[in-house]
């Protein structure tokens, strides 16, 4: 019961985007995962990817609050990592030399789906803002992710005031929204 | 009303940045105009994403730091993989691909590499400027100053105090256990060679100079050095592409110097192949800094400058660092460097990369 306790609060730490809770599920599971892809055909590198996919959708579940933990931080994420790898090994066709314990893992086909969905939005809004250019690309992307405020995103970039900036901040935005509904309309991710 | 000022007024709107009576008027007008009305929902969505967005990119980018700095500390094992896993993914992934077709592959490579060789023209040095550095006299005083200072305080360094120092120039580590690049230029002649940088001062030797692609690799012969678990870039063994981002950290001075530009031209000087010309501030004292790219990974190694031209130089393409291992392992007990050929840093900051990086880059003093 212990170990529950303390799955329950890292999953609040993650979900609250704790720098230390993430250091620590990282640390303790990473190696884990990392054999689990070197023993099925990936590199160490592959492993790095598809381990920070598994932390996403582990960080995705958390923040929706929905995690019901009815089995361990542990299984959860290796069950993820398992299923993303093989979705990648047969994408890429390469053989999969030896079969995965399966009692070892959960089903999570319905997170791995709405990842996939949303990391293929996420990829529409990277490419729409890569497309928009400087300064527009940086400057959407001090207000809207690194939340800085006009003040500073003006000294910044070297408006003359906040209001200027602004204005040129709704100029860029419009340009996006146009960019990201063309993509979304069209329901090509890759547009 | 424009669209600038009506999607302004949408967002304060959302935002609940309006107050009460320019509130009921808008939502009057959103009642009223169906155009309105849509598009804020339309615009409710789309902040939601952005939203998302943000945070994804946050953890993502978190994740990516934790990650180096776990596999500095040594705490999950790092990218290179060791021992009975390597071999594991080695086997798995190799298997298949027959011997043949590798040795006539390494074939193929040494006649082209060779042909090149032999065709690659020599030009003239003289618009050529290394950027190796001349200490002048003030900063030689300076120097036995601060160092007399450094004694005082650190009696543990292993350097002899009373060097004259006369070159210098730049250097950065390729394998953790104390391999470094630097320029030819930098180390000719050299009789007695010290790195340093914020992490401390140590001896070191040539332990490979390869004078035509001006690459010298040298060792740390240090006990007060101990090696890195990990480095945060990787060598790519690519051409860069002409445009692309690159930056620079360098010594032109006592002081670490950061510097950026962007890839000019494929070739370098006259022509060389073996180098690539670039739009850099660099200054002597920076002949073998890394060049890096967005990516974080090393590109080439600053070697110098045209002398009648302003603002680029010049850098040899990191894939001839990969030969020059390769050369220095022929050698009879030539130690087995190992490179890392992915960065950690892709998808950092640039402050954040760079922090990472200069830890990893020294002065390279010689006399």
């Amino acid at each position: 019961m212990n170990n529950k306790h303390l799955d329950v609060d890292l999953l609040k730490g993650l979900a609250a985007g704790d720098r230390k809770v993430i250091e620590r599920v990282y640390k303790d599971h990473f190696n884990m995962i990392q054999s689990l892809i070197v023993n099925n055909n990936g590199s160490s590198d592959d492993a790095q990817d598809i381990f920070q996919e598994a932390m996403i959708v582990l960080y995705e579940k958390a923040r929706a609050g929905s995690f019901e933990l009815n089995c361990q931080l542990k299984t959860y994420l290796y069950s993820v990592s398992k299923r993303l790898w093989l979705k990648r090994l047969q994408q890429s066709n390469r053989l999969i030399s030896q079969e995965i314990d399966p009692d070892t893992t959960i089903s999570v086909e319905e997170e791995i789906a709405g990842f996939e969905k949303r990391d293929a939005e996420f990829e529409l809004m990277n490419q729409a803002i890569q497309r928009l250019g400087e300064p527009c690309g940086s400057l959407l992307d001090a207000y809207y992710v690194k939340k800085m405020n006009m003040q500073d995103i003006a000294l910044q970039f070297g408006y003359t005031n906040a209001d200027n900036a602004k204005n040129q901040k709704y100029k860029c935005l419009m340009r996006l929204k146009k960019l990201f509904f063309s993509g979304y309309k069209n329901g090509n991710p890759n547009g | 009303m424009d669209d600038l000022q009506l999607l302004s007024e949408i967002e304060r709107y959302i935002k609940g940045e309006m107050c009460p009576d320019e509130r009921v008027h808008f939502e009057q007008l959103r009642k009223s105009n169906t155009e309105v009305d849509q598009l804020v929902v339309e615009h409710t969505f789309f902040l939601q994403q952005m939203n998302r967005f943000g945070e994804w990119k946050r953890f993502k980018s978190l994740m990516k730091e934790i990650h180096v700095d776990l596999a500095e500390k040594g705490q999950i094992s790092s990218t290179r993989l060791q021992g009975k896993l390597k071999v594991i993914y080695l086997w798995n992934r190799y298997k298949r691909v027959s011997a043949i077709a590798a040795s006539i592959a390494v074939i193929t490579t040494l006649a082209i590499s060779s042909l090149v060789w032999i065709i690659a023209p020599t030009s003239p040095r003289s618009q050529f400027e290394e950027l190796n550095n001349k200490f002048s006299q003030l900063e030689d005083k300076t120097k036995k100053q601060a160092k007399e200072i450094d004694r005082i305080k650190n009696k543990t360094s292993s350097v002899p105090q009373d060097i004259p120092f006369t070159t210098g120039g730049t250097g950065f580590m390729i394998d953790a256990k104390g391999y470094l690049v630097t320029n030819v230029h930098v180390i000719e002649e050299a009789q007695q060679i010290v790195i340093q940088n914020n992490r401390g001062e140590y001896l070191a030797e040539v332990i490979f100079q390869d004078k035509g692609r001006d690459i010298a690799i040298l060792k740390i012969e240090d006990p007060n050095f101990k090696p890195y678990s990990s480095l945060p870039y990787g060598l790519s063994k690519q051409t860069a592409k002409l445009a692309e981002p690159i930056f620079t950290l360098g010594y032109p001075r006592n002081e670490v110097v950061y510097s950026q530009g962007y890839l000019s031209a494929k070739t370098g000087f006259n022509g060389d192949t073996l180098s690539c010309q670039i739009e850099i501030n660099a200054n002597r004292g920076n002949s073998g800094s890394p060049i890096l790219n967005r990516k974080g990974e090393v590109i080439g190694v600053l070697n110098g400058r045209q002398t009648n031209a302003q603002g680029f130089a010049f850098a040899v393409q990191s894939k001839y660092i990969f030969d020059v291992i390769e050369s220095l392992k022929k050698q009879d007990n030539g130690p087995a460097i190992r490179v890392p050929s992915r960065s950690l840093l892709n998808g950092l900051d640039r402050t954040e990369q760079v922090r990472k990086v200069q830890d990893y880059v020294y002065m390279v003093k010689v006399n």
